[in-house]
């Protein structure tokens, strides 16, 4: 799948995006993989109370199951307006 | 309904007259705009602003089905910028046209609220001594329990 970050989690991780093979059943379990490549991941993912995630374009939570999801992405909570 | 994520300009008077053209059975029309606001202490030289192209527009969209659903509206329009704006440009605006001027004021707020904690964009302030992304407020996220 697809995993996109913006704003800040961008920064920490580096890239906008990256393609992702995994069998992450929920979107905690993705997170969990991510923490565990590098102290980058690690590091922007700290706190999650920090970040919102959407799945396939829409809000979602961090329980939300990844089966047959084609985009990830995570973001601090939004500053529009 | 006009929804436009966008870098470029809008003009204010000529979107608001179209907007407001053609509307026989609307008495109202309330329109919003939202301005780069400089910083007391630390003068602002630019904010970036960061979206998310798709969930952006589908985000807005949806706001602004609700807003006409909820309100009555006979049209909502609203436009967001992103990319590099200085202090005194306009960011974004709405415009909503109901029967009553109840009606499009509320429907006004409403995606006013929305779109300051649903819509994925990202606000970083540059200023001489250096760059922040702003933070969101409590108080926007406490402003949408009153919908």
């Amino acid at each position: 799948m697809e995993v996109l970050y913006f704003a800040w989690v961008r920064e920490r991780i580096g890239v906008p995006r990256e393609h992702v093979i995994t069998q992450a059943a929920t979107v905690a379990d993705l997170v969990a993989e991510l923490r565990a490549r590098e102290d980058r991941y690690d590091l922007a993912f700290s706190d999650l109370s920090s970040l919102r995630v959407a799945v396939d374009q829409e809000l979602a939570d961090f329980d939300a199951p990844l089966a047959g999801v084609r985009e990830v992405a995570f973001f601090p909570p939004m500053t529009g307006g | 309904m006009r929804i436009s994520v966008q870098e470029e300009a809008f003009d204010l008077g000529a979107v608001a007259t179209e907007f407001a053209s053609g509307h026989k059975d609307m008495g109202a029309i309330v329109t919003f705009t939202g301005i780069v606001r400089d910083l007391p202490d630390d003068p602002l030289q630019a904010m970036e602003i960061e979206h998310y192209p798709g969930m952006t527009e589908a985000a807005l969209r949806g706001m602004a089905e609700q807003a006409v659903e909820r309100f009555s509206l006979g049209d909502a329009l609203v436009i967001h910028r992103y990319g590099r704006l200085v202090p005194g440009e306009m960011i974004m605006m709405v415009a909503t046209a109901a029967r009553h001027r109840k009606d499009a004021f509320e429907a006004a707020e409403f995606l006013m609220d929305y779109l300051k904690s649903r819509a994925p964009f990202w606000k970083r302030e540059i200023t001489a001594t250096g760059s922040e992304w702003v933070e969101s407020k409590d108080e926007d996220e406490d402003a949408l329990t009153r919908w």
